[in-house]
């Protein structure tokens, strides 16, 4: 066996194909209920999955590039992820939960404690999908500031790209500020100290002291530090400025060639921006790569299902990710191959749910262990040892902190 | 089975359970005190809770780590969770009690909580509330992007109109929005995800919700302000106030402005609830809770927490007297106001205080840090199970309260003595609920008049 396949699962409303709510199988009347989440993320868990990605966006969903749509035939409405995974973690013990959460209208402050507190809350199994947002519709709902509309074939002509630099130099600005809350109290603050009356040691707790362009944090969280300290950063990226973003300032990367060739391509220039961009702080960038699947148990089935919501959808399903319409031996061929050419793991996005992650957790996952590309999942924690943490899964250690590594923000401390 | 026969037309109690906060009342001194963070003291203390049938659990928040002398404060607990994200947690834990946090109107933007708060309300069945506070000085600001930028006489206007936005949006989406017709292919009712667009004083907003409203609509109320413009903000909006007048007479005072200001607005008396924060200490009979109140009282305010606390009046460092010795000779620094940041206690007037307190200490021959007990320590509830019970029905049924916050010292297990003993006392006088009705959303275990905005008009001005 080579190194383990890593394997997430996209959750997104009734599955990524717009017409997924029509299936007979769906739970379209359920996404706003408890129970819908916490079955899906307890059948990923049971199947062995290593994370669930939840997904989110500031506003309403949309077919438009950066506009609202008044279609009233596709699935419309979504929880907040963060709170749904806060919501789902203490009923479950060994997945990660890596909720979407934006960084252009939220206060980084706020994103930094909330996701702390989910990885109190699961024991070390937190993780967070950064997203930036790029519509004028969400910069209206909040009412602060205006982004220029974009529509998509302007937008590949090279038109309003800079907007999106800037967005995305304010999502690393985000990111930065949060790992810095993050760190901001050492594991051992607090002391407990009867003899001396002190609660807290002073000196382990660290004002942030971060001042970008976008971003101003002058102390310390509110939360101490969490079981992994730093929460994994794991984000989609689609083009050089994603990549780079990714490269600067995450842990793992989703990207989504559609073949062998754009593999090679795309993972060339991430490890480009690797090598100019990823401090020292940082692991290696893991890479991941998205899939839309849809299975059935032989190709012909595979490929009729996906007519046949693609008809109902009035369109073919048009995605980021490569579409896979296959059997569960065929993408496990295809996973194999993946990781051959270099990549870390898989992120999948089940078309329908929750009729394809039940096949990827019945078959894709046993098969995968058979032909062994994954070991099996650890059945919980043996008593006495600390549960294990998301970054335990993805073979990232426990980062050292910030603040006692790094001279310069020792200093900045200091000064304080 | 929660609401009182015909034939008894006692007033009702309702209770409230204060997580241990980030004051010197939690004693994390005390042997049973276990991790302020970790998730197993918050369901331990949920649940309790539950089991006493009270009608919500509350958490405070405080957005920046306190600070006193220019330096992190050490000696009281510290650290705390994202309130929202953890009361989504302890949703998935418990079934029947309410969850509320507080959250700041100045540092959150109405589009974003609203969907958060009506989240939070879906996950738990709607059993969500939210304390408004408008903390808006620099000091909390430093943690956000826009700083500073409310001034304090706008707190209310701006707390009132993010009410406003927050209610349009969970109104927005029509009771039967989602058709979700599998064979027609009809999700959505046509217009059935309405736009808010509001351009008020503090917010200029347009926008559709990605979500309906929660089972509530509208969450429950909370309010804390105690100035007149903050009286006059929870007779407007609030379902409950979380009151500090504790103290018999005061109370029935409160209780009666407040009500008083009712009228005004429309509303009856029973819609909206005043619920004192109270300590507790209880013993076989009323010597032994004393003596153990005395206990809790001395364990709370150590010498250092009793400089410190001095200090925030004095304005300047004290630490060369002895607090167990007399009051520092010294007049307070004028200059020194702000010494504690991140607590709202500072005194108006420092050497009128100080005067005072110097007096009382004469008068009645207390050292320093018998005088901070005698200031602070608030156990209104002192006594045998029965004693205690027998008061807090005295107080709902002569209308000092409708009830209290009851704040337990130590976390997780600081109420379950409390449910243990108390709650049984209240339930064999025919004041407290002995079941959750089924179903009941936290507006329901309140009885919080229809504030809620489902089925309210148009969301579209």
């Amino acid at each position: 066996m080579t190194r383990n396949l890593h394997l997430a699962v996209a959750l997104e409303g009734t599955g990524w194909h717009p017409a997924s709510w029509r299936e007979p199988a769906a739970r379209p009347t359920e996404i706003f209920t408890p129970g819908y989440w916490l079955d899906l993320v307890r059948a990923a868990e049971a199947g062995g999955v290593d994370f669930v990605t939840i997904e989110d966006s500031f506003g309403l969903q949309s077919s438009r590039f950066g506009a609202a749509d008044d279609r009233v035939d596709q699935l419309r409405g979504r929880l907040d992820a963060l709170l749904i995974a806060s919501y789902v973690a203490p009923r479950i013990s060994r997945i990660g939960l890596v909720p979407t959460v934006t960084t252009t209208h939220t206060e980084p402050f706020h994103v930094a404690t909330a996701l702390q507190t989910l990885d109190h809350v699961s024991e070390g199994r937190a993780g967070w999908q950064p997203r930036i947002s790029a519509s004028p519709d969400d910069a209206a709902s909040v009412g602060r500031r205006t982004v220029p509309a974009l529509d998509l074939e302007a937008y590949r002509r090279g038109e309003g790209q800079a907007i999106v630099h800037e967005l995305f130099d304010e999502a690393g600005e985000v990111v930065d500020a949060v790992r810095r809350v993050w760190d901001s109290w050492e594991d051992d603050a607090i002391v407990r100290d009867v003899d001396s009356g002190r609660f807290l040691d002073g000196e382990k707790v660290h004002y942030t002291e971060f001042e970008g362009r976008y971003v101003r944090i002058k102390g310390a969280s509110i939360t101490p530090r969490s079981p992994q300290g730093q929460p994994p950063v794991i984000a989609l990226a689609h083009a050089t400025v994603p990549f780079e973003f990714a490269a600067a300032h995450a842990d793992a990367v989703c990207i989504t060639p559609h073949t062998p060739e754009q593999l090679r391509e795309i993972l060339a220039e991430v490890h480009d921006a690797e090598a100019r961009l990823r401090p020292t702080s940082l692991p290696p960038l893991l890479v991941y790569a998205d899939l839309v699947v849809l299975l059935e148990d032989n190709a012909e089935d595979a490929a009729a299902a996906l007519e046949r919501l693609d008809d109902q959808a009035g369109d073919t399903l048009a995605s980021d990710a490569l579409v896979v319409a296959s059997t569960p031996a065929a993408l496990v061929e295809r996973l194999r191959e993946g990781q051959r050419l270099g990549l870390d793991g898989f992120r999948l996005r089940p078309a329908r749910l929750p009729a394809d992650l039940d096949t990827i957790t019945r078959s894709v996952v046993p098969a995968l262990e058979q032909a062994g590309l994954r070991a099996p999942a650890p059945d919980g924690v043996a008593p006495g040892t600390a549960p294990r943490t998301l970054r335990d899964t993805l073979g990232l250690e426990r980062p050292a902190n910030l603040f006692t590594h790094q001279p310069a923000l020792r200093d900045s401390e200091v000064s304080a | 089975m929660t609401t009182p026969s015909s034939l008894d037309a006692r007033r009702q109690v309702h209770l409230a359970a204060h997580f241990p906060g980030v004051n010197n009342t939690t004693l994390w001194s005390d042997p049973r005190s276990e991790s302020q963070i970790a998730f197993s003291s918050f369901r331990h203390f949920a649940q309790n809770a539950e089991r006493g049938f009270f009608d919500y659990l509350f958490l405070a928040e405080g957005l920046r780590v306190r600070e006193h002398k220019g330096r992190i404060y050490e000696a009281d607990v510290a650290g705390r969770p994202n309130t929202l994200a953890i009361l989504a947690a302890v949703a998935a834990v418990t079934e029947h009690i309410g969850l509320v946090g507080t959250l700041s109107a100045t540092f959150n933007e109405p589009y974003e909580l609203a969907r958060q708060l009506a989240t939070a309300d879906h996950l738990s069945g709607g059993r969500i509330g939210w304390n408004i506070v408008t903390t808006s000085d620099a000091f909390h600001g430093a943690n956000f992007r826009r700083g500073a930028f409310l001034d304090r006489d706008q707190r209310y206007v701006r707390a009132a109109e993010f009410l406003e936005v927050a209610d349009r949006f969970w109104s927005s989406w029509a009771p039967d929005a989602v058709v979700a017709d599998k064979a027609s292919g009809r999700f959505l009712a046509d217009g059935g995800v309405g736009e808010v667009e509001h351009h008020g004083l503090h917010f200029d907003v347009t926008g559709r919700a990605t979500l309906p409203g929660g089972p509530q609509g509208r969450p429950l109320i909370v309010q804390a302000g105690d100035s007149a413009a903050g009286r006059d903000f929870a007779a407007e909006h609030a379902d409950v106030i979380f009151s500090l007048h504790s103290e018999f007479a005061d109370a029935q005072r409160f209780y009666a402005d407040v009500k008083g200001r009712l009228p005004g607005h429309g509303r009856d008396e029973d819609s909206l609830k005043v619920l004192p924060a109270i300590g507790f200490a209880l013993g076989d009979s009323r010597a032994e809770a004393e003596e153990k109140a005395r206990e809790i009282a001395l364990a709370q305010t150590s010498g250092a927490t009793a400089i410190a606390f001095l200090e925030r009046v004095w304005g300047r460092d004290l630490t060369e007297y002895d607090p167990d010795g007399p009051l520092p000779p010294i007049d307070p620094d004028p200059a020194g106001a702000g010494i504690t940041q991140g607590r709202a206690n500072n005194a108006a007037d420092p050497k009128a205080t100080a005067d005072a307190w110097r007096e009382r200490a004469e008068a009645e021959r207390l050292s320093i840090r018998e005088l901070v007990i005698a200031l602070t320590a608030r156990h209104g509830l002192v006594g045998t199970p029965a004693q205690v019970a027998a008061e807090i029905d005295r107080f709902v049924q002569e209308r000092a309260s409708d009830g209290f916050v009851i704040v337990g010292h130590t976390n997780p297990y600081g109420l379950d003595e409390f449910v243990d003993t108390v709650v049984p006392e209240l339930q064999e006088r025919g004041v407290y609920r002995r079941s959750y009705d089924e179903g009941a959303t936290l507006r329901d275990l309140i009885g919080a008049q229809g504030r809620s905005s489902v089925g309210s008009s148009a969301a579209v001005r």
